[in-house]
């Protein structure tokens, strides 16, 4: 900046910078409509435009646990979730909140985690699995991804040592292949590339 | 309107098969007056096809419900902003607006590079001729017409899924197509460049750009169509590995290799059998992602209904693999490189190196989609391949890839010395270090948002450096201030510079998807007054009063609203509201299962996440589901920044011409005589 001016450049970046900080970072904010829908007796006046009517929370629907049972499990009303996230996503599905209820049944008289995967493997086949099982052809799925890049890999590497090999030996190029800037010659260098970039 | 548009079809449908018999014709015989009927009909097919298009936004905006498709997906109660979404929300519609669209990139690709690809032009117009009258095909003999009339006029429409009206539906449906649809002009170049066997540098500069372009279209599509998802199916998350969300996702990784791999070709003269073969793929992949999403093949919660339409693009997808490949194959001979690897560790190495995990992540995903047939017809049991497969399988080589993506623009080109690589590689190895052990010290023990973090550190520094050094390089040379420099350095290597943009977008885009490792949630049933609290991977304790549920009719829908005071650490931040909704047409009928909308406050750290789960026997007593994701908003930050440099590196111009020869193949000759 020239002339006469009150700020620098730099007090005028950092009172900007201060400005940015300052502001709240809040992206946005939902508008909300205080109007009550309730009648005196507590009914909503359309209970039906709030979908199917649900049961309270349970501990049972928190824990950690039976989350992480039916994450693993595929909910079968055809929407290629899981259980959890199907009965906690997609509030107009009936299969997910029954299948919740028997995992929760199945843990509440005892059974382990891999149990109650196991029961429910036993009624709908490893299909039920949103992961299929490490044991026979799927052990395949999982490994042969790995295995094939690791031999493209294994390849690629033999490949490009051929080609090493073969190579003639380096000309002697105007340029150096590894400069970094800082020094003269590389100085040198920046003016030929920047010359002939804006030529 | 809707004859017009059926005769409009018709019309495509021939000029299409003319303009692909002259084009190959034409240009096999050098015939000029065939090369420019070729051309011409090309024009008038994306004539055609856009009056088809405007016949049946005619109908949409008209409500004729006698038309199929419009009674399918609109509704008089419809807001009007959606009648132009609706022409791609269902199975014919969006054929037609494919068909369409890949018309007009053909007739540009005519138009735009008449003059400097003249000899490739009638290929490329006899190709996109082929691909266009297929989808046309399609439309009037797959029962997939759009212009198909009911027996009957029905008083309303159904309207569009609930779920569709969203304004990331109006943008990301199109964006994404239009990825898809204009790898079509890079293949189109390809088999081009095979067929007249002109293997020159020439092809690769139209394949270039037009890749760049499919590139940045698919790229903002994935973006869109994770925050449609993110904001409305309202599980909290973005990506699930779905076969549709993958199917878009394998192109994008194989022209993301090209994009790569192409500057070995250009600087060196190599890979050129690769790079073709690339181009290929990218093109078979999205017609395999088109399969996926109409044949109903695999189930997805994005697909369209399962129709027959699957089998024409099986055999479209078949036929055209072994066609494209046998072309490829018999001009192999010509496709000799003209240098070959002078070092394992050199800028060329890294390159082939970032193609195996591209190409390696791509292979992983289709097979982790197609798995689930394979495993059937194999062991014949039906199996689930859901994200713990992916994210199991993929995880360890996209950090592969991130470091790739920090190691190999500090390596020279041709051969690294060990001075050279000590140089370069300090600051940003230091980086990475010393960002892993403070993450160690902080307490973090995940183990891949810990290696991702590292590497993001790692990347960030070499991005830095590369910029740090270019800029002081002008300060130093031209005197220019620092910001001039900056704005300089990019304008002047836009493609450079370009790229380490969209390197830092992909390096907040890894970071940000650590977050979701740190996501806490919970479901809770809270009474007017009543709190639930979650503590946040931050530490701070939220808290979520529910204030009361309202009640009102909008336009085409009846919306029951809770909303929900905020606070955090006691401290009051807001109020959120979640809705759900029913949408009824225009005399009052539901339409769909109600919908919810769900209540999003997005800052910089974490994002709070209700959803209004539904209520308790029709009282206010309503049952919620709480979640905090972590870093949500880099995600479409650094989607931002990823298109941006995307942008920058395909603006024309921007380099000399001399700089251009270069670009397009001819460095390895100037050293060889610079040696000579």
């Amino acid at each position: 900046m020239v002339g006469s001016a009150d700020h620098s450049r730099r007090e005028f970046l950092a009172a900007g910078f201060g400005v940015l900080l300052s502001v709240d970072p809040a992206i946005r904010r939902s508008a909300q409509d205080s109007v009550v829908a309730a009648d005196p007796s507590g009914k909503l006046y359309s209970p039906e435009w709030a979908g199917r009517s649900r049961q309270p929370v349970t501990a049972g629907d928190n824990d950690a646990a039976i989350q992480a049972i039916e994450k693993q499990l595929k909910c079968t009303c055809g929407c290629s979730l899981d259980v959890y996230t199907c009965r906690t996503t997609d509030f107009t599905c009936t299969v997910s909140p029954q299948m919740h209820q028997q995992v929760l049944t199945l843990a509440a008289a005892g059974s382990s985690a891999d149990a109650i995967i196991a029961e429910f493997v036993r009624e709908h086949g490893v299909v039920i699995l949103m992961a299929p099982p490490k044991r026979g052809f799927n052990l395949a799925g999982y490994f042969f991804p790995s295995l094939v890049i690791l031999i493209a890999g294994a390849l690629l590497v033999l490949v490009m040592r051929r080609w090493v090999r073969r190579s003639p030996p380096a000309p002697l190029s105007a340029e150096p292949a590894d400069a970094t800037p800082g020094n003269s010659a590389e100085l040198e260098r920046l003016r030929r590339e920047l010359q002939r970039t804006e030529a | 309107m809707t004859l017009l548009g059926s005769l409009a079809l018709w019309v495509a449908f021939l000029f299409g098969l003319w303009g692909a018999l002259t084009g190959f014709l034409g240009g096999r015989r050098e015939r000029g007056d065939l090369i420019a009927s070729s051309r011409h009909a090309v024009y008038a097919m994306c004539g055609a096809l856009f009056v088809a298009v405007v016949a049946l936004e005619v109908a949409l905006f008209r409500h004729d419900f006698n038309v199929e498709y419009v009674a399918a997906y609109t509704s008089r109660n419809m807001p009007v902003f959606y009648n132009w979404s609706a022409l791609y929300a269902g199975q014919k519609g969006s054929l037609l607006f494919w068909a369409a669209v890949l018309a007009l990139f053909g007739a540009l690709a005519q138009a735009l590079t008449a003059r400097r690809h003249r000899v490739y032009l009638p290929y490329v117009g006899a190709i996109t001729c082929v691909v266009a009258v297929f989808f046309v095909s399609v439309m009037l003999f797959g029962h997939a017409n759009p212009f198909a009339r009911l027996p009957y006029t029905p008083i309303d429409g159904n309207g569009l899924n609930p779920q569709l009206q969203n304004p990331g539906m109006v943008f990301h449906p199109p964006m994404l197509y239009l990825g898809y649809i204009s790898i079509t002009i890079p293949f189109a170049f390809a088999m081009a460049a095979l067929l007249s066997k002109r293997l020159d540098a020439d092809w690769l500069v139209a394949i270039r750009k037009w890749t760049l372009l499919s590139w940045l279209f698919l790229s903002i599509g994935i973006c869109l169509g994770m925050w449609w998802a993110y904001v409305e199916l309202g599980w909290g998350g973005y990506w699930a590995w779905d076969p549709v969300e993958n199917a878009s996702f394998l192109p994008w990784l194989t022209m993301t290799a090209f994009l790569h791999s192409v500057m070995v070709q250009e600087k060196r003269g190599m890979l050129k059998k690769w790079n073709l073969a690339l181009i290929i793929g990218s093109w078979l992949l999205s017609i395999f992602g088109t399969f996926i999403t109409r044949s109903g093949v695999i189930s997805s919660v994005h697909s369209f209904t399962q129709s027959n339409v699957g089998y024409f693009f099986l055999v479209f997808l078949i036929v055209s693999a072994i066609v494209s490949f046998w072309v490829y194959a018999t001009r192999l001979p010509l496709l000799q490189a003209e240098a070959t690897l002078e070092s394992m560790v050199s800028r060329e190495a890294s390159f082939l190196f970032n193609n195996l995990l591209l190409v390696g992540i791509a292979f992983s995903v289709l097979w982790g989609t197609l798995f689930p047939i394979l495993s059937e017809l194999v062991s014949g049991t039906k199996v689930t391949v859901g994200p713990p497969f992916f994210n199991q399988v993929n995880i360890p080589l996209g950090l592969g890839l991130l470091a790739v993506t920090g190691i190999g623009p500090l390596i020279a080109w041709r051969r690294s010395s060990g001075a050279n690589l000590r140089r370069q590689f300090a600051v940003p190895a230091a980086a990475g270090g010393l960002t892993l052990l403070a993450l160690l010290a902080a307490g973090m023990r995940e183990f891949y948002p810990l290696v991702a973090i590292a590497l993001g550190a790692l990347v960030s520094a070499t991005i830095t450096q590369e910029f740090v050094r270019g800029v002081a390089a002008r300060h130093r040379q031209y005197g220019e201030g620092w910001p001039l420099a900056f704005g300089r350095l990019i304008a002047r290597n836009r493609r450079r510079y370009g790229g380490y943009i969209v390197h830092a977008g992909i390096v907040i885009l890894f970071i940000s998807f650590t977050g979701m490792a740190f996501k806490t949630e919970t479901e809770a049933t809270l009474r007017p007054g009543e709190t639930a609290t979650l503590k946040s991977p931050y530490g701070w304790t939220y808290s979520f009063t529910h204030q009361g549920v309202s009640q009102y009719a909008a336009l085409n829908r009846q919306v029951t609203a809770a909303t929900v005071a905020v606070a955090r650490d006691g401290r009051r931040i807001g109020l959120m509201t979640t809705e759900k909704r029913q949408h009824v047409d225009a005399v009052g009928r539901p339409t769909f299962q109600p919908s919810t909308e769900v209540g999003i406050r997005s800052d910089l750290r974490e994002d709070l996440y209700i959803v209004l789960a539904g209520v308790v026997d029709g009282t206010e007593q309503t049952v919620f589901r709480f979640t905090i994701n972590p870093l949500v908003w880099w995600v479409w930050f650094g989607g931002l920044i990823v298109a941006l440099g995307g942008l920058v590196v395909m603006w024309p111009g921007g380099g000399a011409p001399a700089v251009r020869r270069e670009q397009a193949g001819y460095a390895v000759k100037l050293v060889a005589k610079d040696a000579g």
